[in-house]
């Protein structure tokens, strides 16, 4: 390919305060009946005026912290003027210069800034007729736009992913795609790679309106086609707004850009300005808790579980305070610390949660430790058998054993697989972890 | 009956059963009715609800003693709002087409609070529409009269707020004033005006003309009657984020009062009629034994410039909502001057025009800002012209919209500076027309001001008196 795709993109996350940037309406809009929700100030009658909602500004702020973000000390809203049936003043409060966090980055692509600003209405076409409910005007939005430094769909799919992981350890938003709690925009260009003096393409193609992973997937991947394909017959891309459509799994053209539009930026007058203190940075990076990387990396160096199992645990923050808890519980208990080691107890936990489901079983992590002492007083192979299998597993798997004595000592892993297999799964794996270990050593 | 004109006759009157509160509101009804059309001060009278609140007050007078003042200090004082304040149930134009049908669903903080503490609402009053203008004839329901002579403006654009306190219709009226207009037409008409500090009354409900310059002023015949309604409207409402709370300042008695006369102020454009009042009031407050310091504000000049880029660009925001979906009226159904200050204001917002524009005018607002630091560091207030003239002629500035911004000279950069001003009543011209004068003072400095204007009117002897 003599392609190379350059992304850049603009995600929205709504937080999930309890009320709406600038007034007291309830935040969580999903579902409910339309114009419900809704005051003087998410209308934007004559008169009214916004207050801004503190939780808000806090929820974007922990965000940057978790992103390395700088956060301002001093930051501003801006009036973002545009006509739209949806937008009831004539403009979006949101922010432009003095933005609420600059810079930071996610699995190595920079992220230009995080801002607050507020959303609009949303328009719905029926029978001819044009509705429009305002439910979720006013609704706080946070919007993080990065540097035009994907090159692949596979790394914007990582990237939002963990976006939306990162979202919710912070009990900032469910960032949901299928609900709207997290949107995406996608910038996309192609870099002509003999061309390597440009560092960027002139154009670029926004992709809108992308509500799922799958979604997103297929529509980057279509319109990445579609540019190279217009590129190699020698045609000009047009700078554009497209869509995707499902059934065509093609994008469409919904709105062509002539040069930058003129929002008529101004400070807003009827907010006063932010002041962030060291003190209260301080206070909310308290409040950060262990993100997904630190926990993938501990769960390595504690547990020493697989890859798998580890992204299975760590992409439900429940599921992983869960698994904690049972190693927790468990371990206090004498006749578990004496089966197990602390590597086989979580490789115990970790396959009855994920294989058996057996947390959902047992709301409880006592429970499932509880569950655990059962199983293993039930069901233990004799250890006379026991030897017998890890002899055999040593002799059939000579290569295995050099690997160990060579320092892959993560096989072992396998063969305790092994010989449970021989066994049924019902050997004690302490006991083969122990047998094993001796006569690997020897 | 004869209408009592203060705040505390009228309540005095009432508790010694003199007049009961629905005598009182017949009185003002009837004063209305002779002379609203003539003078075109209402656009719309809250009768019903006028006599419901003054049978309430007469049935709390009957049961309670005099501490009910603490809790309703405005109780029997009837009141009119220029027609930007939002009414619940009640037509709210904002003196434009574009809004003759509009029923808000709430009501401004200020009339809540006016409200809650025992006004009577008597109607809504005429104004320039959206509040742009310095006469009233900008507005769509026809120019208010000058109750002092009708060939006259009242001034603008809280015309019908001064004209309806002037013609004995209310005791009080509310006005907005975002570059002069409740200290001008409290000047050509007569009475005392009040421009508070940006931030001190919440403008919640009051229809924006310019964000950072709109604030809510007050109209009444005397100083002490501002003073009430000030305390009565200051303070947070968790709607206007600008607001904040503020003690009443004390002040020694016995320290001598400076006060500061500009010499940016005096000259070229200043009527000379409106000039020799002013030196004749310097002249009383050095017999009162203050001392007249004269200051410098360099970046006065520049203060109608300044104002005629920042507010056409928040008029031209604020304005956006208008746009033809809602409220029943497109944007055909603005007048000449929205246009004019919509396309004005877009224009300096634009892009590669904002810099040039905008962005020069809030340099030059925070050298204002700077200039006044300075004076008020040792001055406690500046005296000042409100209006470079008496009143005008109806007609005479219409044509020329430049004219008529410069009407603003002397009240913008309160404004632009957000300090309070408080627009004081000194007798007549040769022709019978109303004179006036302005205090500044720092921000939050109103009970201050009100001390300086109040040592005034006590030397001079000064009495209210209604044109009709």
């Amino acid at each position: 390919m003599i392609y190379t795709p350059i992304i850049g993109l603009e995600i929205h996350i709504e937080p999930n305060t309890k009320s709406k940037m600038f007034c007291a309406c309830p935040q969580d809009h999903f579902g409910k009946k339309p114009n419900s929700q809704t005051c003087p100030i998410c209308l934007g009658l004559p008169g009214s005026l916004p207050f801004t909602n503190r939780e808000a500004i806090n929820k974007t702020i922990k965000l940057g912290l978790a992103l390395g973000s700088k956060i301002s000390e001093f930051s501003k809203f801006y009036r973002k003027h545009y006509f739209y049936p949806d937008l009831p003043k004539g403009f979006q409060t949101s922010q432009k210069d003095e933005v609420l966090c600059l810079g930071g980055s996610l699995f190595g692509k920079r992220i230009n800034h995080i801002h607050l600003e507020e959303d609009a209405g949303k328009l719905m076409h029926v029978n001819n007729q044009s509705l429009v409910d305002f439910n979720r005007s006013g609704c706080a939005l946070i919007e993080l736009v990065t540097e035009p430094d994907f090159h692949s769909t596979d790394e914007v799919l990582a990237f939002t992913k963990e976006l939306q992981l990162i979202a919710r350890y912070l009990d900032i938003s469910n960032a949901d795609m299928e609900k709207g709690t997290m949107r995406l925009e996608a910038n996309i260009s192609m870099l002509n790679a003999k061309n390597s003096n440009a560092k960027l393409p002139d154009y670029k193609v926004e992709l809108k309106n992308i509500n799922s992973f799958k979604f997103l997937e297929k529509a980057i991947n279509a319109e990445i086609v579609r540019q190279e394909s217009e590129l190699s017959k020698g045609r000009k891309i047009i700078q554009e707004t497209r869509g995707y459509d499902e059934n065509k799994k093609t994008t469409f053209s919904q709105r062509v850009k002539e040069g930058s539009e003129d929002y008529r930026y101004f400070p807003e007058a009827d907010l006063p300005p932010i002041e962030i203190g060291e003190l209260k940075i301080k206070n909310l990076k308290l409040k950060i808790p262990e993100l997904p990387q630190a926990k993938r990396e501990r769960f390595q160096d504690i547990y020493k579980l697989s890859k798998d199992y580890i992204e299975i645990l760590v992409s439900d923050l429940n599921r992983a305070n869960y698994f904690e808890d049972v190693i927790a519980n468990g371990m206090k208990q004498p006749r578990l610390r004496s089966l197990h080691s602390l590597h086989s107890f979580a490789m115990t936990v970790a396959n009855l949660m994920i294989n058996k489901h057996l947390d959902t079983d047992y709301p409880e992590p006592a429970g499932l430790a509880r569950k655990i002492i059962e199983l293993e007083d039930r069901s233990y192979e004799s250890a006379e058998n026991t030897e017998e299998a890890v002899r055999q597993v040593l002799q059939t798997n000579p290569e295995i054993i050099k690997k160990y004595q060579n320092g892959q000592t993560q096989v072992l892993s396998f063969l305790i697989g092994q010989v449970q297999k021989i066994l049924r799964g019902s050997g004690n794996p302490k006991l083969i972890g122990d047998l094993l270990k001796s006569k690997l050593e020897k | 009956m004869n209408i009592p004109l203060t705040i505390k006759e009228t309540q005095d009157g009432l508790k010694s059963k003199k007049f009961s509160a629905v005598e009182l509101v017949d009185a003002y009804f009837s004063q209305i009715k002779k002379y609203n059309d003539e003078y075109n001060i209402f656009l719309t009278l809250t009768e019903d609800s006028a006599y419901k609140k003054a049978k309430e007050a007469d049935k709390i007078l009957s049961n309670k003693d005099i501490e009910i003042l603490s809790e309703k200090p405005l109780i029997g004082v009837t009141a009119s709002y220029k027609d930007i304040f939002l009414t619940k149930g009640v037509r709210t134009t904002a003196g434009s087409n574009i809004l003759n049908n509009f029923i808000p669903p709430y009501s401004a903080t200020s009339v809540l609070k006016m409200e809650n503490a025992g006004a009577i609402t008597i109607g809504k009053a005429n104004c320039d529409a959206f509040a742009h203008g310095a006469s009233g004839e900008n507005s769509d329901y026809k120019a208010t009269l000058n109750p002092w002579n009708k060939s006259y403006v009242p001034g603008g654009s809280s015309s019908g707020s001064a004209a309806s306190v002037s013609a004995n219709m209310s005791l009080v009226s509310l006005g907005s004033d975002t570059g002069g207009s409740v200290r001008q037409p409290a000047s050509f008409c007569n009475l005392v005006g009040l421009k508070p500090t940006y931030g001190a009354i919440s403008r919640y409900g009051v229809i924006a003309m310019s964000s950072s310059l709109d604030t809510v002023g007050t109209f009444a015949h005397t100083i002490d009657d501002i003073e009430i309604i000030f305390d009565v409207l200051r303070g947070q409402d968790g709607f206007d984020g600008n607001v904040i709370d503020f003690e009443k300042k004390s002040f020694d008695k016995n320290s001598k009062i400076k006060l500061g006369v500009a010499k940016e102020y005096f000259g070229k454009g200043l009527d000379s009629e409106v000039e020799g009042k002013i030196e004749e009031a310097i002249k009383i407050y050095e017999r009162l034994g203050v001392e007249i310091v004269e200051v410098s504000l360099p970046h006065t000049k520049y203060g109608v410039s300044v104002y005629y880029i920042i507010q056409p660009a928040e008029v031209s925001s604020n304005l956006g909502r208008f746009d033809g979906i809602r409220y029943g009226n497109d944007r055909s159904f603005f007048g000449d001057e929205a246009k004019r200050r919509i396309m004005l204001g877009s224009y300096v917002l634009s892009a590669g025009y904002y810099d040039a524009y905008y962005e020069k005018a809030l340099k030059v607002r925070t050298k204002m800002v700077e200039d006044f630091n300075r004076v008020f560091s040792h001055v406690d207030a500046i005296i000042s012209p409100v209006s470079p003239s008496t009143p005008f002629k109806l007609g005479e500035n219409a044509s020329n919209p430049l004219k008529m911004y410069l009407e603003d000279v002397y009240t913008t950069t309160a404004n632009i500076v957000g300090i309070p001003g408080l627009s004081v009543p000194f007798g007549f011209s040769k022709n019978e027309l109303p004179i006036g004068f302005q205090l500044l003072g720092p921000r939050f400095s109103e009970h201050r001001l009100f001390e300086i204007g109040r040592m005034f009117h006590k030397e001079i002897n000064y009495k209210p008196r209604v044109a009709l």
